[in-house]
C-alpha cells in the first residue's frame, strides 16, 4: 500500500482511500451534496460503508464503534451536522478510544443547498479538534492523520472539507502517511467517560478543556501548519481551498496555511503575523479566523463584508487583496435544473396546483417544483419541516384556509425525519386534521440515486429489510393511509381527503425515471441469488 | 501575476450531456501526459437539465481548482443554449470549440442521431475533445487510456471514433 502509484483523484475519492489504508471498521453516513462518494467510493474499495436514515444516527453508530476501541468514518454535508450536533456536542466529553473522524462538507455559494453555513464554528463550539485539506493530496494525508490525532486525544477530528475541496479532483500520491494499524477492537468498562450524568459530565468538561489546551501546544508542531516566507510586505493566513487561490492571486506573498483550525496554533500565528508589514485573512464563508485573532487583540486585516457571501476563487481574492468594494460584475445566468421530462411527480405537482393547495415542501428534487410552470411549494426549511410546518399552518390560520395545506415529503427525507413528524400529527391533531403526501419514487434522487431503508437495498445494493410506510404509518394511528400509483388516483385520493377534517397520508408511489433502469438490475440481480434477508424469518 | 505555464479549459453544457465525462477524461489526459492537473466541477443539480459547467487546468505546477474569471484558454460548449451564457469566462485570444462546429446554426445535438457522421447525442462530448486535441500537445494513446477509463467498456470503440473524428475536422475556431 505504500507504493501505490500517483493518482488523479477528487477529495471525497481521496478520503475514502485513506479511511481504507487507515483500517476503518465502519463508515456511515446520510447522503448529502458535496458528501455523497466518500462512503459509495469507500464500499467499490471494499470498506463497509452503510447507509443510516440520518446524521444523528449515522454519528453516534460511528460513536458506538468508536467506543469499542474500533475506527470509524461518518460523513455528511454540513446541515447534516445540524442534525447530528446533539451527539457532537457531548461525544467531545465522552471522548473516543478508537479512531474518530467525522466528515463536515460545507456548501459555501449554495451549489446544492439551502444555507451557507460554516461548520468551522462548531469544532469551536463543541470543543473539537478540526483538520481543513485543501485539495485531494491533503484530504488523503489530513484523514490518516485524523485517526492518529484522534487516538493520541481520545477526541471526535471534523474533517471539514467544502464543495471545491470534496469535488475537484487533483493527483495524489498515497502512502505518504503512515499510520500504526488499529488496535482489535474490544469494550472497556469506564463509567466517568461514557455515562454522561451530571456527576460525570462535570469533571468530562474540565477534562474536555485540559485536552484542548494541549491540543493547542501540540499544534505549534503538528507538521499540520505550513509557513511559505517570501516577500514580507504581506503575509496572510489562510485554510482550505482558499489556500490554493491565495498562492495564485499573489505568488510574492508570504503565506501561513493552516491544516488545523481547531485548536488554533496562536503562537504559530502570532510570530507570523510579527513577520510581516501587513497581514490579511483569507477564509472563505464566516470571519472565523479573523475574530478569534482580532480577540487576541491582533491587527489583521479581514475581508470586506460582500465577501462573506458565496464562494471565493483567485478573482475574488485578488480583489481582496486590492481593497476592491467596487461592485462585482454578475456572471449571466445559465439554465436553472427543473423537474426531469418524464418524472412522475411533474403529474402530481400539476394536480395540488389544480386544487391551489397551501404546500409545505421539503428537501429533494421536488423543491424544483417551486420554479414555473408548477410554483407549487410554499415553504422549504430543512429536511423533515414539510410536516411539522404544515401542522403549525393548520394550527394558525382560519379554518377555511388550514384546509388547504398539505406537507409534501419524499420517501427517503421521510425516513430521515419525518417519522417524528407524523407523531406530532397523531399527538396533536389540527381541528381541520391534516395532509401528507409522501412522494415516494424510490430512491434517494436529488443526491444522485442513493438506497435508504424503504428501497430496502443497502448502500451497495444488496437486499435488506425493507420499511414499510404503509404500515408503520397505520401502527402510529393515522386514520386514512391511502396509496395512489397514477396521477388519476392520486387527484381522488387528495380530493377525498381535501373534503373532510382528518389526519390523512397520500402515498404516491412512482419510480424515478433516473433510477428505473438500475432499479430493475439491482431487482433481477437479487432475485438470481435469491439471497436469505439479514435478520429476517428465513 | 498569474502563473503563465497553467492552460485553462472550461467546459459547459446541460445536465446529462457529459460535460463531466467529458472534463474527467481531458483531466486524465493531461496526467497520463505528466502535467500538474486540477479539476473542479458543481454536482447535486447537476443531472436535472440545468447548465452545468467544469474547470479543468492544467500545467507544471497548479494551484487553484477553479480557473479565473475571463482567464480560460479554451471553452468548449456542448449545447449551443449554452455558449452566450459562457462566454465570459473566455479570455481575449482564448479558442471557443462548441457544438456550432459540428451542428447546422439552430439545430440541437439529438440531429446528430440521424446523420452519417459517427457522432451522436450521447458521444459527440469526445467527439468535441478530440477537436480539442488538436490545440493541445498530448501523446494520442494519453487520450486512449483516458477515454477507455472513464467509460464503459462496450462504448469504447463508438467513442474512440468519435475521437479520431473530432480529432480529423478541419475546423476553424469561431
Amino acid at each position: 500500500m505504500l507504493q501505490e502509484s500517483p493518482k488523479l483523484l477528487s477529495g471525497n475519492e481521496a478520503v475514502a482511500l485513506a479511511a481504507l489504508h487507515a483500517g476503518v471498521t465502519l463508515g456511515t453516513g446520510y447522503p448529502g451534496t458535496p458528501s455523497t462518494e466518500i462512503l459509495e467510493n469507500f464500499s467499490m474499495l471494499g470498506g463497509h460503508a452503510q447507509w443510516a436514515p440520518n446524521e444523528k444516527v449515522a454519528y453516534e453508530v460511528g460513536l458506538g464503534v468508536a467506543f469499542g476501541g474500533a475506527r470509524a468514518l461518518v460523513t455528511m454535508k454540513h446541515v447534516g451536522v445540524n442534525v447530528a450536533a446533539d451527539p457532537m456536542f457531548t461525544s467531545a466529553y465522552t471522548g473516543v478510544r478508537g479512531g474518530f473522524v467525522f466528515v463536515s462538507a460545507d456548501d459555501p455559494g449554495m451549489a446544492s443547498s439551502q444555507n451557507e453555513q460554516d461548520n468551522r464554528r462548531y469544532a469551536k463550539a463543541a470543543g473539537i479538534l478540526m483538520l481543513e485539506p485543501s485539495d485531494a493530496q491533503e484530504a488523503y494525508e489530513f484523514t490518516l492523520r485524523a485517526y492518529e490525532i484522534s487516538e493520541a486525544w481520545r477526541l471526535p477530528v471534523m474533517l471539514r472539507m467544502t464543495t471545491r475541496v470534496c469535488h475537484s479532483k487533483s493527483v495524489v500520491r498515497p502512502g505518504m502517511v503512515a499510520v500504526k494499524p488499529p488496535e482489535p477492537p474490544h469494550f472497556v468498562r469506564d463509567f466517568s467517560s461514557l455515562v454522561m450524568v451530571p456527576a460525570f459530565a462535570r469533571p468530562a468538561h474540565r477534562r474536555l478543556r485540559e485536552k484542548l489546551a494541549k491540543a493547542e501546544e501540540w499544534n505549534e508542531q503538528s507538521g499540520l501548519n505550513r509557513k511559505i516566507m517570501k516577500s514580507t510586505e504581506l503575509g496572510i493566513i489562510t485554510s482550505g481551498v482558499s489556500y490554493l487561490h491565495v498562492r495564485e492571486a499573489d505568488p510574492n506573498a508570504s503565506v501561513l496555511k493552516l491544516g488545523m483550525t481547531y485548536p488554533l496554533p496562536r503562537q504559530t500565528i502570532r510570530r507570523f503575523i510579527e513577520s510581516v508589514d501587513r497581514c490579511v485573512v483569507i477564509e472563505e464563508g464566516d470571519p472565523y479566523l479573523v475574530e478569534s485573532l482580532r480577540y487576541e487583540g491582533w491587527q489583521v486585516e479581514g475581508k470586506p463584508d460582500m465577501y462573506r457571501f458565496g464562494e471565493l476563487n483567485v478573482t475574488r481574492v485578488r480583489r481582496i487583496l486590492a481593497g476592491d468594494t467596487s461592485p462585482e460584475p454578475v456572471p449571466p445566468r445559465g439554465k436553472p435544473p427543473q423537474l426531469c421530462q418524464g418524472c412522475p411527480h411533474r403529474m402530481t405537482f400539476a394536480v395540488m396546483k389544480k386544487y391551489n393547495c397551501i404546500v409545505a415542501g421539503d428537501i429533494g428534487c421536488y423543491t424544483l417544483s417551486v420554479l414555473p410552470p408548477f410554483e407549487t411549494i410554499d415553504s422549504c426549511v430543512c429536511m423533515g419541516a414539510s410536516i411539522t410546518v404544515g401542522l403549525g399552518l393548520r394550527h394558525a390560520l382560519p379554518h377555511e384556509e388550514a384546509r388547504k395545506v398539505i406537507s409534501v415529503i419524499g420517501d427517503s427525507t421521510f425516513v430521515h425525519s419525518g417519522l417524528t413528524g407524523i407523531v406530532e400529527m397523531v399527538y396533536n391533531p389540527p381541528e381541520t386534521g391534516h395532509i401528507v403526501v409522501i412522494l415516494d419514487n424510490g430512491t434517494t434522487a436529488m443526491t444522485g440515486m442513493q438506497e435508504h431503508p424503504g428501497t430496502g437495498r443497502t448502500l451497495d445494493h444488496e437486499p435488506t429489510n425493507k420499511l414499510s410506510f404503509e404500515r408503520i404509518l397505520e401502527a402510529m394511528g393515522v386514520p386514512n393511509v391511502s396509496v395512489a400509483e397514477n396521477p388519476p388516483d392520486f387527484e381522488s385520493a387528495l380530493k377525498e381527503a381535501l373534503d373532510r377534517n382528518e389526519l390523512s397520508v397520500i402515498i404516491m408511489r412512482r419510480t424515478c425515471r433516473l433510477a428505473e433502469p438500475k432499479i430493475q438490475l439491482y431487482e433481477k440481480a437479487a432475485a438470481r441469488c435469491d439471497k436469505p434477508q439479514n435478520g429476517t424469518q428465513s | 501575476m498569474s502563473n503563465r505555464k497553467v492552460t485553462n479549459v472550461v467546459i459547459a453544457g446541460l445536465g446529462g450531456q457529459g460535460v463531466i465525462r467529458a472534463a474527467n477524461i481531458l483531466a486524465e489526459a493531461a496526467f497520463l501526459t505528466g502535467h500538474d492537473v486540477k479539476q473542479s466541477e458543481l454536482h447535486g443539480m447537476s443531472q436535472r437539465g440545468g447548465s452545468v459547467t467544469s474547470d479543468v487546468r492544467f500545467g507544471t505546477e497548479v494551484f487553484s481548482p477553479m480557473v479565473p474569471t475571463g482567464e480560460a484558454d479554451f471553452l468548449m460548449v456542448l449545447h449551443p443554449t449554452q455558449i452566450e451564457n459562457n462566454l465570459y469566462q473566455l479570455r481575449e485570444g482564448g479558442v471557443l470549440i462548441s457544438t456550432r462546429m459540428i451542428l447546422e446554426e439552430g439545430k440541437e445535438p439529438d440531429a446528430l442521431d440521424a446523420d452519417d457522421t459517427p457522432l451522436t447525442s450521447r458521444n459527440f462530448n469526445v467527439g468535441l475533445l478530440g477537436v480539442l486535441s488538436r490545440y493541445l500537445q498530448f501523446p494520442e494513446d494519453a487520450w486512449q487510456a483516458a477515454i477507455r477509463k472513464h467509460l464503459p467498456e462496450k462504448v469504447h470503440e463508438q467513442n474512440l471514433k468519435a475521437f479520431d473524428y473530432g480529432r480529423s475536422l478541419e475546423v476553424t475556431a469561431c
